[in-house]
């Protein structure tokens, strides 16, 4: 009846696995109880779990971003602690199993359930703003991958209490994670995991290239779209990609594990090198998935905060794409050692290192978008300006790594540690940090406080220093990573210094949730009336912060790269029509998380082989989407009168904030383009030069 | 009925263009089908020759099977491509018509299909004797998972012709389902040259 499931599965020998589990089940009971006693599960209901807004549907993503930001960063912190202490030859506190099950949750999280759910709520959020849209191509499926994605996070979350999670490190290796090394249900929960996950943000990805070719306001040609825009859209084309192969090679290994089949065993015929190229076949462009977009959101910043325009944006696009292309040729990089004859593994090292002229190009352009700026040293700044330094100095021990030859003494090692957290880190986390702060106003109508956010910048900067540098040391002094006791006293210095650093990166964290919380309190002071709080350039600084749910009153035209800018300039922003329109939006539906909690239902019975339940969950997806397919009347009309209403209460907003007085001032500046008659059409520049 | 959509026959055919919004969305998904099956591919070829001592596809295969096999989705295209033009003429009865038939010949395909992996098992060559009869069943079976998938959809969408008649949300849902069956019998071509073919060509010498 229960398949694999018995009571067994509840028993943890592990006084810290107790301990996390009653923390859990505690927080979880106190917040259903504060829900029930305030009444606030019709407002969910009605304002969240059934909505297809996109920017609602980004700020949950990003809820779920940082409740496993606190999750991934304990594992972490608890790796740190247990090499810290152990010392050369101890036991430590940890026990192996409990030490691979971190550093494997930990991965996981921070790849799956925090990086990408950030930054696909920062795309939610910002995309169909900056593209002049109304909201994405497909609200419906939008809401399923959000959904998806907290099904997915909610079976990591269940294999804490229920059984356990993977011991086989975020990749999964075969023939590790196969049933002969991994008989538990660990693997399982981790496959379940990602495929959930994976699948929903391939349907993401779907819906972002769709959306940003297809639902573009009119004027707004490719080249004329912001850079955020761009790397999302490479982006997108990525997920379309890869993740395909993860879901393949997750399902194949999944059949392996649960009918005996022998796509990855080492015996029968099977092939674990398939597993681990098929794996990195989507790992490499997921490491550029991750990292394009924040460089989108560093141009964003860089622009507003410099107040000109970006320099050398077409370098900047064919940069993205060649990126993008490149990101599919250097996945054997990933595994030199393990038998490709030289030619090959030469071969790879090249086009690994080839990456590095196109980012170097990015790195250049934004360092000339800030030379003879006006920069305003806002947080978001401070990030960009991390970010520069830092992950300049992980690009170069990439390519180090490049290097096959090199690649043999440091793989598998702490260096190669430190190498992807120095990438990930200021390339990922810092980008999101930017977007987090500059989108914020957009969203919730008020600034984040700046002072806590200084102590969360400096607490990540400084922390990532101290806890990574040392993991570089350790690596050339030779200390393989995942190690959860070892024998050689020299390296607990290192580590001890490393574990300080995540004590700081700790202060980080904690900053951005007090700064969170304080913005919140001085929500008044904070507000941001004219829904243009930075003098931004794109699109989405011309509506009302937080938008209508229809965001743009009036469709807008785009005649140039700095939409909003050239509307401010040439004193066309803010311009109103003789005449409202109805506007015709998407209804609230409750699909979604009857999809989303079927597949959560789905992974846990097929993790536990309860098959019954496996297959009413399959029925009863097709049977929902079938039942939701006979239904037409999927919209709903926002009378112009409403719309009408809600932009006389902006104006008087904007008059109280004295914007048209001063919105004569606003000029441009720069080395692109000169003050006087700058907006020109490139089509009339380019006739208007004599015929050769 | 038929002669007399209860829509304007424009706002049909508009609908169940290829490159309106939703379609292009659709496209985008089809690419990400595209990876899946040739990780599928890759699974095959690289596996192909690992027989672990078990039955090698000259054991296992009948080229006479698999040819009424090919030649029934090859039509079920052809019934799906008449089903289109109907959707343009507006002829709601042809088109379930059409659908039908096209649903019948998917069901012969995969009725096909499973009987055979029924005797190849019976023959002891399961998808765990060895690896290539696991990328074997891996390949063969998603396509046919598809292919069952896409019926479910058919019998969907006749379904809703039945009652709400050739409105422009169904043309457009026909024209997604069209590509999705085409690119069904795309697929198909190319396991038929990746599996079949070349594993009964090599029969002789493995």
């Amino acid at each position: 009846m229960f398949g694999k499931l018995t009571l067994d599965a509840l028993y943890h020998y592990n006084p810290i696995i107790v301990f996390a589990n009653v923390l859990m089940i505690g927080t979880g009971i106190l917040v259903v109880g504060l829900l029930t006693y305030y009444r606030k599960w019709g407002y969910l209901y009605r304002e969240w779990f059934t909505t297809v807004d996109h920017k609602k549907i980004g700020v949950i993503y990003i809820f779920i971003a940082l409740i496993f930001l606190l999750r991934g960063f304990i594992d972490a912190a608890m790796v740190r602690g247990q090499q810290a202490t152990v010392g050369a030859g101890g036991e430590g506190y940890l026990s192996a199993a409990h030490f691979a099950e971190l550093f494997t949750g930990h991965g996981t999280m921070m790849i799956f359930f925090m990086a990408m759910p950030f930054l696909v709520g920062l795309m939610n959020i910002a995309i169909p703003l900056q593209i002049g849209a109304r909201d994405v191509s497909f609200p419906l499926l939008n809401a399923v991958s959000v959904w998806l994605t907290a099904a997915a996070g909610a079976l990591v979350m269940i294999s804490l209490l229920i059984g356990s999670f993977s011991e086989a490190g975020w990749s999964g290796y075969t023939p590790f994670s196969g049933l002969e090394h991994s008989p538990g249900p660990g693997v399982d929960y981790w496959i379940w995991a990602l495929q959930i996950s994976g699948i929903s943000t391939t349907l993401t990805g779907v819906n972002f290239v769709t959306t940003i070719l297809k639902k573009r306001a009119p004027g707004m040609t490719l080249m004329r779209m912001p850079m955020f825009t761009w790397t999302v859209l490479c982006t997108s084309i990525l997920i379309v990609v890869s993740f395909p192969a993860l879901t393949a090679a997750l399902a194949l290994l999944a059949l392996d594990r649960s009918v005996g089949t022998h796509f990855f065993t080492s015996i029968m015929g099977g092939d674990q090198m398939m597993y681990i190229n098929m794996f990195w076949l989507w790992g490499h462009p997921e490491v550029y998935i991750l990292v394009l977009p924040a460089f989108g959101i560093f141009s964003e910043v860089v622009t507003t905060y410099c107040n000109k325009r970006l320099f050398g944006y077409t370098s900047m696009v064919w940069a993205t794409m060649a990126i993008a292309f490149l990101s599919f040729g250097v996945w054997v990089h990933h595994f030199y050692t393990m038998g490709q004859d030289p030619l090959r593994n030469s071969i790879f090292g090249i086009a690994t290192m080839v990456i590095a002229i196109p980012t170097g190009v990015k790195i250049y352009d934004w360092i000339w978008t800030m030379f003879r700026g006006r920069i305003e040293y806002k947080l978001p700044m401070l990030w960009t300006l991390g970010f520069l330094i830092t992950f300049v100095m992980g690009g170069m021990s990439g390519v180090l790594l490049a290097i096959p030859g090199a690649d043999y003494k440091m793989h598998n090692s702490l260096f190669l540690v430190a190498h992807f957290h120095n990438v990930l880190i200021p390339g990922t986390m810092f980008g999101l940090l930017a977007g987090f702060y500059y989108w914020w106003p957009k969203v919730f109508g008020f600034r984040l406080d700046e002072k806590w956010g200084r102590h969360s910048f400096w607490g990540w900067l400084v922390g990532f220093y101290v806890a990574f540098v040392p993991l570089y040391m350790l690596g050339i002094m030779g200390m393989p990573r995942r190690m959860v006791t070892y024998d050689n006293p020299t390296w607990q210095f290192w580590l001890v210094i490393a574990a300080i650093g995540a004590i700081i990166v700790a202060y980080g964290i904690f900053a951005m949730f007090m700064q969170i919380y304080v913005s919140w309190r001085d929500r008044e002071k904070n507000a941001d009336l004219t829904g243009d709080p930075w003098g931004g350039r794109t699109l989405e600084w011309a509506i009302p912060s937080p938008p209508p749910e229809y965001n743009f009153a009036v469709v807008p035209e785009v005649r140039d790269r700095d939409a909003f800018m050239e509307m401010k300039v040439n004193n066309r922003a803010y311009e109103r029509p003789a005449k409202y329109e109805d506007i015709h939006m998407p209804k609230s539906t409750p699909l979604p998380i009857v999809v989303a909690a079927l597949s959560f239902f789905f992974g846990f019975a097929y993790v536990w082989h309860i098959w019954w339940l496996a297959g009413l969950c399959v029925l009863g997806t097709v049977a929902a989407v079938i039942a939701r397919s006979f239904n037409d009347e999927t919209e709903f009309v926002i009378p112009a009168s409403e719309v009408q209403a809600d932009e006389d209460a902006f104006h008087a907003r904007l008059k109280q904030a004295d914007v048209f007085t001063h919105i004569d001032g606003i000029q441009e500046f720069g080395d692109e383009r000169t003050p006087a008659g700058a907006f020109v059409e490139p089509t009339t520049r380019a006739t208007s030069g004599a015929p050769s | 009925m038929a002669s007399s959509p209860s829509y304007d026959l424009n706002r049909v055919r508009a609908a169940a263009r290829a490159d309106t919004e939703v379609n292009f969305g659709f496209w985008a998904y089809l690419m990400s089908d595209v990876v899946l099956f040739s990780m599928l591919f890759l699974a095959y070829v690289n596996l192909s020759q690992r027989f672990a001592g078990g039955p090698t596809p000259a054991d296992i295969f009948s080229l006479h099977g698999v040819f009424l096999e090919t030649m029934a989705l090859l039509a079920s295209s052809l019934t799906f491509g008449l089903a289109m033009v109907s959707l343009h003429q507006g002829r709601k009865n042809h088109i379930i018509g059409w659908l039908l038939a096209t649903a019948v010949l998917g069901i012969y395909f995969l009725w096909h299909e499973v009987s055979e992996f029924v005797h190849i098992i019976h023959e002891g060559a399961s998808f765990t004797r060895s690896g290539f009869l696991s990328a074997y069943f891996g390949l063969v079976g998603t396509h046919g998972a598809h292919v069952f998938f896409g019926l479910i959809w058919i019998a969907t969408m006749v379904a809703q012709l039945a009652i709400k008649g050739l409105t422009p949300p169904i043309a457009s849902r026909l024209a997604r389902l069209s590509l999705f069956w085409h690119f069904l019998d795309l697929v198909w071509i190319c396991v038929f040259s990746t599996v079949y073919l070349p594993g009964i060509l090599a029969g002789g010498s493995s």
